[in-house]
């Protein structure tokens, strides 16, 4: 499948090792997806670039107004964090429906980027959170909002043969906002889901009404999915049950789920799409509250 | 061209092992064909079944997904290395007696996945049981003699 194996201890010493490969080699992180792939044959490659032993790569620290994580990181670092329950649970709760504990132990943040999934749990929960993610290559490093590196299904605007993903960042939540994440499929472990949503608010100073919201959604698009009319909706509305349940018609209007002939009816879909959109944004505006 | 080879050396069941390894050898191949450690099983070879669970380094994980180079230097337990000469783990004491086996194909990786759970967490809540061996499928039959058997491992703590 591959022919080599590299290890660097550094991200440049990385960088050198994809360029030296002009292409035909590709970063290595938890692999969960990447092994799969290379073993269906979908694609190949020369070298395997690991990642995992360069180190500072791991971290997850609140810097200022931004909670950043290092590339590394895991699903499981994501459940466990207290620092992201607190102040991006979002992220957390999504972190927590991954797979299985033996896949979010290896498995990465920054690998559903490179995936590039429309249903990713990760990478759903990023774009509620208006994620800003750190690219590096020969040119350098530079941030970039993670919503403009999803082009489509399995295609990311970060070249792993190329390039690597440094850091995530995700802004902490202030005063007044909140944040819950959703999701259902056939199982509780080991699928892919039927539909997630992932939620975060902001209340006024009274908390009755909404500042603004963000909702992402997957799988209703070819790239993890923002419902945009459904956020210009909720902006200074009252935050009550009734505005919730307006709030879960609109984005069951603006979400296009398709029929999946292993998981679900765009039927199904559409009306589970407004159960999760009701209770996701119940459950961030409850959280939001008790945080003011 | 010779595909090059790579020099592996790990701990397995507390012993030192080394190999010459491709590039592209996963971990459960290397336990399976070049060490003959059969206990840990090869089931769905994508990630989605947890037969091929062994603890590495302290965390139940997924051979079939670990390119065997990344387990240069760390300390891995399989199925083998669990019970004393003819005296079974506890663990696996317990899977027989409160009859969670039915065809066995699935066991090793359940019984390294509650291992992984009890040394970290010796004294798990039914959830907390429940979430470790969710990763696990078993096709045979139920759960509940399987949880039941964790838990009686656990309580006897």
């Amino acid at each position: 499948m591959w022919q080599t194996y590299e290890t660097p201890v550094s991200i440049e010493e990385a960088i050198a090792t994809l360029a030296q490969y002009d292409g035909r080699a590709q970063i290595i992180a938890g692999g969960t997806d990447l092994i799969v792939e290379l073993q269906e044959g979908k694609h190949s490659v020369d070298c395997l670039v690991d990642v995992t032993r360069i180190p500072g790569l791991n971290r997850i620290e609140q810097e200022g107004d931004w909670i950043v994580m290092g590339a590394n990181v895991t699903f499981r670092q994501l459940k466990d964090s207290p620092l992201l329950q607190q102040q991006a649970r979002v992220l957390s709760e999504a972190a927590a429906t991954v797979g299985a504990l033996q896949i979010q132990t290896v498995a990465t943040l920054a690998g559903n980027i490179v995936s590039a999934l429309p249903a990713a749990d990760g990478a759903v929960a990023l774009v509620s959170l208006e994620a800003e993610v750190e690219v590096c290559d020969g040119g350098g490093r530079a941030w970039h909002p993670v919503d403009q590196l999803f082009l489509g299904p399995g295609k990311s605007a970060v070249d792993p043969h190329r390039q690597m993903i440094t850091a995530i960042r995700v802004p902490a939540a202030g005063p007044g906002q909140g944040s819950a994440w959703e999701r259902i499929g056939r199982r509780r472990a080991l699928v892919l889901p039927i539909l997630n949503c992932a939620v975060c608010v902001a209340l006024d100073g009274d908390g009755r009404a909404f500042e603004w919201a963000r909702i992402g959604l997957g799988p209703v698009a070819p790239v993890p999915f923002r419902a945009r009319e459904t956020e210009a909706f909720l902006a200074s509305q009252p935050a009550t049950e009734e505005t919730f349940r307006q709030a879960a018609e609109i984005a069951a209007g603006e979400a296009k789920p398709r029929t999946s002939l292993l998981r679900a009816s765009k039927e199904y879909r559409t009306e589970v799409l407004k159960v999760l959109v009701r209770q996701g944004l119940t459950r961030a505006v409850e959280q939001a509250r008790a945080g003011r | 061209m010779e595909p090059k080879t790579y020099p592996l050396t790990m701990t397995i069941n507390g012993r030192q092992v080394s190999v010459e390894i491709e590039a592209d050898d996963l971990l459960v191949d290397v336990l399976r064909d070049r060490l003959g450690l059969i206990g840990t099983k090869v089931g769905c070879n994508e990630g989605e079944c947890g037969a091929c669970t062994v603890i590495m380094d302290g965390e139940a994980v997924l051979s079939c997904l670990i390119p065997a180079l990344r387990a240069s230097g760390s300390e891995i337990t399989t199925i083998e290395g669990l019970s004393d000469g003819d005296t079974l783990h506890p663990l696996q004491q317990a899977f027989v007696e409160h009859g969670a086996v039915q065809c066995g194909y699935c066991i090793p990786g359940f019984i390294m996945s509650a291992k992984a759970l009890l040394d970290a967490n010796p004294q798990p809540s039914h959830e907390e049981i429940k979430e470790a061996i969710a990763g696990n499928l078993c096709r045979c039959t139920g759960y509940v003699k399987i949880i039941e058997a964790i838990e009686a491992v656990a309580g006897a703590d």
